[in-house]
């Protein structure tokens, strides 16, 4: 890994620790609160940056400023897979990203759950094999929920963030 | 009078919005402590790092390959055998990218934490104190460790966590995130629901 490349790592990630931390969501409460429907930071959050941050890529790919990065359309793995997660965020209170937030705030807590996310990652990967005959892995390609070029895009990504808007000034709190 | 009206309406208007962009009063906010910043506020700032982030390191932001990859690393020097399962044969263990972003995370919460005094040090929250009791260590490690398990295994089957998928992913307009996002919400309020007893 260049210099380069590690600087941009550190830059972002403290970034993106920093501000996980100043929005609460390194919080047991305020996470098992998004969870028990109790309290919407974490929802306004994650919409607000949906919104936002689909907007600008939007504008930044027509600039040619950057390009798309998305995973694979893998509808059993993403469904079985989340579903999974889910029980997990509920178990934890903490997630990958919010996780390594609560453990820089210095919850013990979230001590376990990371010594957890080493175990659960090595046990997938030891089984990977036998998940593939499982659920496979097909050959699909990423699919978008809209095209890539002119109205095709420009409207979806106009629906979705007058939805997303909407939502959040209708989420209680 | 007519006036007045208009402005009250204004004021009206301005102070819904408002209300939503800087007032956080649930009941468990009010009990334990909001967010030091807004959520819209940090929502935003969080869109345009993506943003940044993938024009500067061409790359979008996840937390959860990382965990992966520094599993392997370890499963490395413990035994052979770790190279020549299909996850790491496809996603060699390395000390890359997403690892250094995975710790900067740690400091970068730990420097907000500093800086807003909000540095816990505690090894249970209060809130799980106040619904399981202060004897509950136990449990609370057990829980927490099963569920990191869980979200590593869940994330590693569905490609992403809530951050991978559910912001970055889900911001590109990417199929496989919203299903997965959506799966990850499903999944969690089901569980949490009959985890916690709490109801207000």
């Amino acid at each position: 890994m260049s210099t380069a490349k590690a600087l941009k790592a550190v830059l972002f990630g403290i970034a993106f620790g920093f501000l996980l931390q100043k929005g609460g969501v390194a919080e047991f409460h305020i996470l098992i609160g998004a969870l028990l429907l109790e309290d919407f930071t974490v929802m306004k959050i994650m919409l607000s940056a949906v919104v936002v941050g689909m907007v600008g890529i939007t504008i930044l790919r027509h600039l040619g400023w950057a390009e798309l990065s998305i995973e694979k359309l893998q509808p059993a793995r993403n469904i079985v897979g989340g579903l999974i997660f889910g029980a997990g965020f509920a178990f934890s209170a903490y997630c990958p990203g919010t996780g390594a937030a609560a453990l820089g705030q210095l919850n013990g807590d979230s001590l376990f759950m990371v010594l957890g996310m080493l175990v659960g990652s090595y046990c997938f990967a030891l089984l990977s094999g036998r998940i593939q005959k499982w659920i496979p892995i097909t050959e699909q390609k990423p699919v978008r929920l809209a095209g890539s070029r002119g109205r095709s895009e420009v409207i979806p990504v106009l629906v979705v963030a007058t939805s997303l808007c909407t939502a959040i000034a209708l989420l209680p709190g | 009078m007519k006036r007045n009206n208009v402005l009250t309406g204004i004021a009206l208007l301005a102070t819904g919005p408002s209300a939503t962009l800087l007032g956080n009063s649930s009941e468990l906010v009010l009990r334990y402590g909001g967010p030091s910043w807004p959520p819209v506020l940090v929502g935003a700032l969080i869109g345009l790092l993506v943003c940044l982030s993938m024009v500067v390191a061409k790359r979008a932001v996840g937390a959860s390959s990382a965990y992966a990859a520094v599993a392997g690393l370890l499963g490395k020097a413990f035994s052979r055998k770790t190279l020549s399962v299909r996850y790491y044969r496809d996603n060699p263990p390395r000390f890359d990218y997403s690892v250094v972003f995975l710790i900067s995370i740690v400091t970068g919460s730990f420097l907000s934490a500093w800086s807003s005094g909000e540095i816990n040090a505690a090894w249970l929250p209060a809130f799980w104190v106040d619904m399981f009791g202060g004897d509950s260590a136990g449990l609370r490690i057990a829980w927490a460790f099963l569920g990191g398990v869980l979200l590593s295994f869940g994330a590693r089957m569905a490609g992403g966590c809530t951050s991978g998928h559910g912001i970055s992913g889900a911001l590109q307009l990417s199929a496989a995130s919203w299903i997965a996002l959506a799966c990850f919400f499903i999944g969690g309020v089901l569980t949490a629901k009959l985890l916690y007893p709490f109801s207000s």
